[in-house]
């Protein structure tokens, strides 16, 4: 039998693989944007989850948002890195490095 | 849903509305004409304000009415938010008219995506619900992204868009995670029913701190308090300056009013928790902010830590969650955006030359050049550090007053010796300014309008300050002292 447990577990490890890749990521700003729509997913898979035990509808609704919101954001994303690309010619991640201090 | 809901929330559908006029207009515009664009933003302010300060929804007393299933709330405090958002952003556009032109980057796109991010602060300031917090915060957050890489031939604006993208949909992730387990341990994403709900299930529910956790986290990411500010210095620098200026000041306003709403209306209970990582933050933003200040050689970054301390301060006030605090904090966070306008605007005046004026070396004898832009400039920079009469001086006061009156003694001092500190970079700005002889000797002339709109700024900064408490009152008014 599922509990709510098994789906917190679940969406809980799929969020820490997210964050772990965006932070141990070096090479490719596109796999930076699967992390951010994994994590996205995890918070989703968290909502639906809780609706389902609460049997609340709101957290369902708020999933529909998330995922309108979501593409809207990867449509941002992809979009600065073209811009990024055009002018860089590089989507490496280690060589965005023009800003320190 | 009936119309009296609707007229609510008048001043939202009136920016939507201009919003979608503006980008239509755009269409029929040819390239001389684009000033028309300009005109109808500042008008669309000018109404919204207006129609904001008509609300007649005060009636018997009733300090806040809710509208749209309770997911939408108009009370005074977001009133005077949405209000001084008008009033700066009517600056910020007076500024960067001039910058877009000087740069031959005039274009609508400016307008309708920082008007998109203006109701998205309109949103989220008068947000009661958990879902209407993340919808105004990803209006603001989607919009100011596409503005940071206006300047589209800029290697440096695509890379700091690019890193503010991933820090910023990062920090959404966070919070949005912090948001499922606070509706999982209360049931509701109402901001009120949540708080209802926390009477019964208690304040030390592990569902609801871990939540909670992801939420602070969130909220200090869009203030900018350290450890979440490394996007602030790179995104500063790297923006257009007429971008910079939009992202250093009415955001700011919209998440006083987030952290606001979600601390204290909708987890008040949980305030043990969150007073503790609260405090923790401000202290390390003022320090980190003020000792990373001293090292720039870049005035645009000088400001992106400046700003860090700044959101130290405006923490201060969060911390007691009292209305007194909760009204410096307001104070401040208003304070602050007019005074980071202003600084903002004087490096537009200064970029003038089609080339960005980012060095402190830029402002060196201005004073020689046009006394008296200088001197506002050294109004700025004196508030900024916290000099009486200026108004930054009864905004540090003010929250600092509430800390003290909170009992927490140790966080007032540490706050004052810090801001002393940083007293030494805002001064040295000054020395920049007077004591030094220029390197260019090219006259500085800005547009009428410009230098009405800066001198608007300035004596805003000295007014506000000598007639402190009308301001002060305001504030305090709108939580009930």
């Amino acid at each position: 039998m599922l509990t709510l447990a098994h789906f917190l577990t679940l969406s809980a490890i799929v969020f820490s693989l997210s964050i772990a890749g965006i932070f141990i990521n070096r090479k490719n700003v596109i796999i930076l944007l699967m992390c951010i729509e994994l994590m996205l997913l995890a918070v989703n898979m968290n909502f639906v989850a809780f609706s389902r035990f609460l049997g609340n509808l709101d957290g369902q609704v708020f999933v529909f948002f998330i995922l309108t919101v979501a593409a809207a954001e990867a449509a941002i994303g992809l979009a600065i890195l073209v811009v990024v690309f055009r002018n860089r010619q590089t989507i490496n991640v280690a060589e965005l490095d023009d800003l320190k201090g | 849903m009936n119309s009296a809901q609707m007229l609510l929330a008048a001043p939202e559908f009136w920016v939507l509305v201009m919003t979608c006029v503006i980008m239509i207009v755009d269409l029929f515009l040819s390239k001389q004409r684009q000033g028309i664009i300009h005109m109808l933003a500042m008008l669309t302010l000018v109404f919204a304000a207006i129609i904001t300060l008509r609300g007649d929804y005060l009636v018997d007393g009733v300090l806040s009415v809710t509208a749209f299933a309770e997911s939408f709330i108009r009370d005074p405090m977001g009133d005077v938010l949405k209000v001084f958002s008008f009033v700066l952003l009517g600056l910020i556009y007076t500024y960067a008219k001039y910058y877009l032109r000087c740069f031959k980057m005039f274009r609508a796109d400016y307008y309708t995506l920082s008007l998109f991010a203006l109701l998205g602060i309109m949103l989220l300031i008068s947000a009661n619900s958990m879902l209407m917090i993340y919808l105004g915060l990803e209006l603001i957050s989607l919009s100011i992204y596409a503005l940071v890489a206006f300047d589209r031939n800029s290697s440096r604006g695509s890379e700091s868009a690019m890193k503010y993208f991933v820090l910023g949909s990062m920090a959404s992730g966070m919070l949005l995670y912090g948001m499922s387990m606070i509706y999982g341990a209360t049931g509701s994403l109402n901001l009120v029913d949540i708080a209802r709900a926390l009477d019964s299930v208690g304040s030390n529910d592990v569902l609801l701190v871990f939540g909670l956790v992801f939420v602070v986290v969130g909220i200090a990411f869009k203030f900018g308090a350290v450890p979440f500010h490394m996007w602030i210095p790179d995104v500063y620098e790297g923006a257009p300056a007429a971008v910079t200026l939009l992202i250093s000041s009415i955001p700011k306003l919209a998440a006083f009013a987030m952290a606001y709403r979600f601390l204290n209306s909708g987890l008040g209970d949980l305030h043990i928790h969150w007073q503790g990582m609260l405090a923790s933050m401000a202290v390390l933003s003022i320090i980190v902010g003020n000792l990373a200040a001293i090292m720039q050689s870049n005035i645009k970054r000088m400001l992106a830590y400046s700003t860090i301390s700044h959101m130290g301060f405006v923490f201060l006030g969060l911390i007691p969650n009292s209305a007194f605090g909760f009204g410096a904090s307001m104070y401040y966070v208003i304070v602050y955006g007019i005074m980071s306008v202003a600084a903002f605007g004087m490096i537009i005046l200064l970029s003038s030359r089609g080339e960005e004026a980012e060095n402190l070396e830029d402002f060196k004898g201005l004073n020689q050049r046009n006394p008296y832009y200088a001197a506002i400039m050294g109004l700025v920079m004196f508030s900024m550090a916290g000099v009486p009469p200026m108004v930054g001086f009864f905004a540090k006061l003010m929250v600092l007053k509430a800390v003290i009156d909170a009992g927490m003694m140790w966080l007032a001092v540490t706050a004052v010796v810090f801001a002393v500190i940083g007293a030494f970079y805002y001064l040295r700005v000054i020395k920049y300014m007077y004591f030094d002889d220029p390197e260019i000797e090219i006259d500085m002339t800005a547009p009428v309008d410009f230098g009405a709109a800066l001198t608007m700024n300035g004596l805003m900064i000295i007014g506000l300050g000598i007639f402190s408490s009308s301001l002060i009152t305001i504030c305090m008014a709108s939580f009930g002292i």
